[in-house]
């Protein structure tokens, strides 16, 4: 998995992106009114959520039993049960089936855990052509680019700039960058490989305990094409992505769509269990992918971000993410989900500066499907980082301010003393320049003069 | 009724205007303003930026200073927010000030009862709803209820009203950049709504965005919630 650089730093390039802030702006927009009106639908809605949060802890307390009762599921069905406790095995896994079979090239499902732990390039090591079939993840493959958001990898990217890449590389002959132009691009370089390929991967959206039945929610049908028309399939599965059984599934394919693309119900859900004689792939294997998630399951504050379902409305909400986009985050699980998944998966050490990528306003929360505590998991990341990252400047900040707020004569004195220094700085008008850490915040704001008279002086002079 | 006042640190020492028209409203609808002068901070800023034992602390103190009184108010919504949602797992028991602190347009609107408190502020006012009133406390639309019934008073809506205006405490310092640029935003969308001042019910959140108004040489000026209600 990646390492996320500091986030402050990468957020500081993005922002100097102006086209970029106006491109997501605008599809962060439109996203967030279709949501907006679909979920005002729903009189239920908040029972929904509650009852997704629910069947999730459910899991996640008892993850070892469905574990298991799902490896007897899928073997019950015909299907192979492999269990890979990072990246690399799991790669090694998908390498071994394809080599096995012969063939050097898999037809891939947007999958954000093969993501994860990047499986293609793993692939590629091993001789193998891993090819992205979802239209966004094509773009972000062909140009080399990797995805800025959990749903709509490609947001950062406009149609002139598809255009011209296609036409570098797929379509010479394309000229206009007419979305179903771009899109007939897409399928004829696609429909070829579909149907050569001996080999499909993919991830899944849930994996149902008691039945062994994958689920997967697309909105192009090319993800069914991979499930269906090769002779093999692959599916690297997170192993928090469990329900217990099919009727869960009703509560979270109602939670998905309406949070994620703002539609009532999803184009293409498809799912299968095990293999069927005579229809789709006729071997099947899963493979049950840790990757840091024990890890995370052992933080008694943090497992929640295991709940989530991958819908992105967080990051659509974000007004963080909204300027600065995905890349910012260095993680295939960008904005605020990813700011509390990332530094868990991989260590909070790998990735300090990520708790602090939010003001905590509380939008996230608020829209979760899942009800994923974000803000309440962002502030008790946030003292794990000072513990393994905290400088020792910000720490001295931090006890001389717990000592003045230690008793009312401190306070009074250091209420004084900033008084004093202000002034001698600025001479009674606001601060337009300040040393040190507040230069920081006069960078983009004044600091308004500190009152000449605090409220306990005024009070302790005319009321006692 | 007696009523305990946590004036908050960053509105001591900033606004303390604020305070004083805090007091001025509550008098002015009959009311007993306590001050107990041990009381310092919350403890928001250090549990926000990780330092928990610092933040345990000053909950702690907080809880003793205010142990007398069954009715506390504070001009701001992230401190009320930051009492009510974390004091209990910071002190790991009960919190005994969950019920009894109250931010103060949830004071009047939802527990006295009161909207009309005889104001008059003859300007056109931007709202800002501040992300803790909003989505820690739920506090609805009892702030614009308070500012409907001023009289004279012309209420204006800024677009995107929800959004974060940046500030989140030491994110405005960790976070410069990104938190300047949701400011500007804000300011944008404050500025375009033809409001004459912006009102908020967090001295922070006015903080930053009257420093962002003062920084832009801006006509419109910030004002807290508690001073529009005790203009007359």
């Amino acid at each position: 998995m990646r390492t996320p650089g500091s986030f402050p730093a990468a957020a500081g390039a993005a922002l100097a992106d102006v086209q970029l802030r106006t491109n997501l702006r605008a599809a962060t927009d439109t996203i967030r009114s279709k949501r907006d009106r679909v979920v005002r639908e729903l009189s239920d809605w908040d029972e929904l959520r509650e009852a997704g949060r629910t069947i999730k802890a459910n899991v996640l307390a008892r993850l070892d039993e469905y574990l298991v009762q799902f490896e007897e599921s899928v073997e019950r069905a015909g299907g192979h049960v492999h269990w890979a406790r990072d990246g690399v095995e799991a790669a090694a896994i998908v390498a071994d089936v394809t080599l096995a079979h012969g063939a050097n090239e898999v037809v891939k499902v947007k999958s954000l855990t093969t993501d994860e732990i990047e499986l293609n390039s793993a692939l590629a090591a091993a001789g193998i052509d891993a090819i992205e079939t979802d239209f966004a993840e094509l773009i972000l493959q062909l140009d080399g680019d990797w995805s800025s958001h959990i749903l709509v990898p490609a947001i950062h990217r406009n149609r002139t700039e598809i255009r011209d890449l296609f036409a570098r590389t797929i379509a010479p002959t394309i000229s206009s960058d007419d979305p179903h132009e771009l899109v007939e691009a897409a399928r004829t370089y696609l429909r070829e490989r579909f149907l050569r390929a001996r080999v499909g991967v993919s991830g899944a959206n849930f994996g149902v305990a008691d039945t062994g039945t994958l689920c997967v929610v697309e909105s192009e049908g090319n993800g069914r094409m991979c499930t269906t028309l090769p002779e093999v399939l692959v599916t690297v599965l997170g192993i928090e992505k469990l329900v217990p059984s099919i009727p869960d599934l009703e509560v979270f394919l109602q939670l998905l769509p309406r949070s994620a693309t703002g539609e009532r119900m999803n184009p293409y859900t498809s799912l299968w269990t095990g293999v069927s004689a005579d229809d789709g792939p006729q071997e099947f294997h899963v493979i049950l992918l840790d990757n840091g998630r024990t890890r995370v399951l052992g933080n008694e504050v943090g497992r929640e971000a295991l709940h989530c379902i991958r819908c992105s409305a967080c990051l659509n909400i974000c007004p963080v993410y909204t300027r600065t986009g995905g890349h910012a985050y260095g993680s295939v699980y960008p904005g605020p989900i990813g700011a509390i998944l990332t530094p868990q998966l991989i260590g909070v050490e790998n990735a300090p500066s990520l708790p602090f990528a939010s003001s905590l306003c509380g939008a996230c929360y608020e829209v979760c499907p899942v009800k994923i505590d974000i803000p309440k998991v962002l502030v008790h990341l946030r003292a794990e980082s000072v513990r393994v990252a905290g400088t020792r400047s910000e720490g001295l900040a931090m006890r001389i301010a717990g000592w003045s707020f230690g008793g009312s004569r401190r306070f009074a004195f250091s209420q004084r003393v900033a008084r004093l220094l202000q002034r001698s700085l600025t001479r009674g008008r606001a601060s337009r320049r300040l040393p040190g850490p507040l230069a920081a915040w006069t960078r983009h704001r004044d600091l308004p003069p500190a009152a000449t008279e605090s409220f306990r002086t005024w009070w302790s002079r005319e009321r006692t | 009724m007696v009523i305990a006042l946590f004036i908050t640190c960053v509105t001591d020492t900033m606004f303390p205007g604020a305070g004083r028209a805090t007091v001025e409203v509550l008098e002015r609808l009959g009311h007993e303003v306590v001050f107990v002068p041990e009381q310092t901070c919350c403890g928001q800023m250090h549990l926000n930026s990780g330092y928990r034992k610092q933040a345990r602390s000053l909950a702690r103190s907080l809880v003793r200073t205010f142990a007398d009184y069954d009715v506390i108010v504070a001009p701001s919504a992230s401190c009320v927010g930051t009492i009510r949602e974390s004091y209990a797992e910071l002190l790991g028991g009960p919190n005994p000030l969950a019920s009894r602190m109250f931010e103060l347009s949830e004071l009047l609107v939802h527990h006295l009862g009161v909207e009309d408190v005889g104001a008059a502020f003859p300007h056109r006012v931007a709202y800002h709803p501040t992300c803790h009133s909003l989505r820690v406390l739920r506090v609805g639309d009892a702030p614009l209820r308070l500012l409907r019934a001023v009289r004279g008073l012309e209420l204006v809506e800024p677009d995107r009203a929800n959004e974060c205006c940046g500030f989140g405490g030491t994110f405005s310092i960790k976070n410069a950049d990104t938190s300047a640029a949701m400011l500007a935003d804000k300011l944008d969308s404050i500025e375009g709504s033809g409001a004459e001042v912006c009102v908020a019910l967090d001295g922070s959140c006015l903080l930053h965005i009257g420093g962002g108004l003062s920084r832009r040489g801006s006509q419109v000026r910030s004002l807290h919630l508690a001073e529009v209600l005790a203009s007359r």
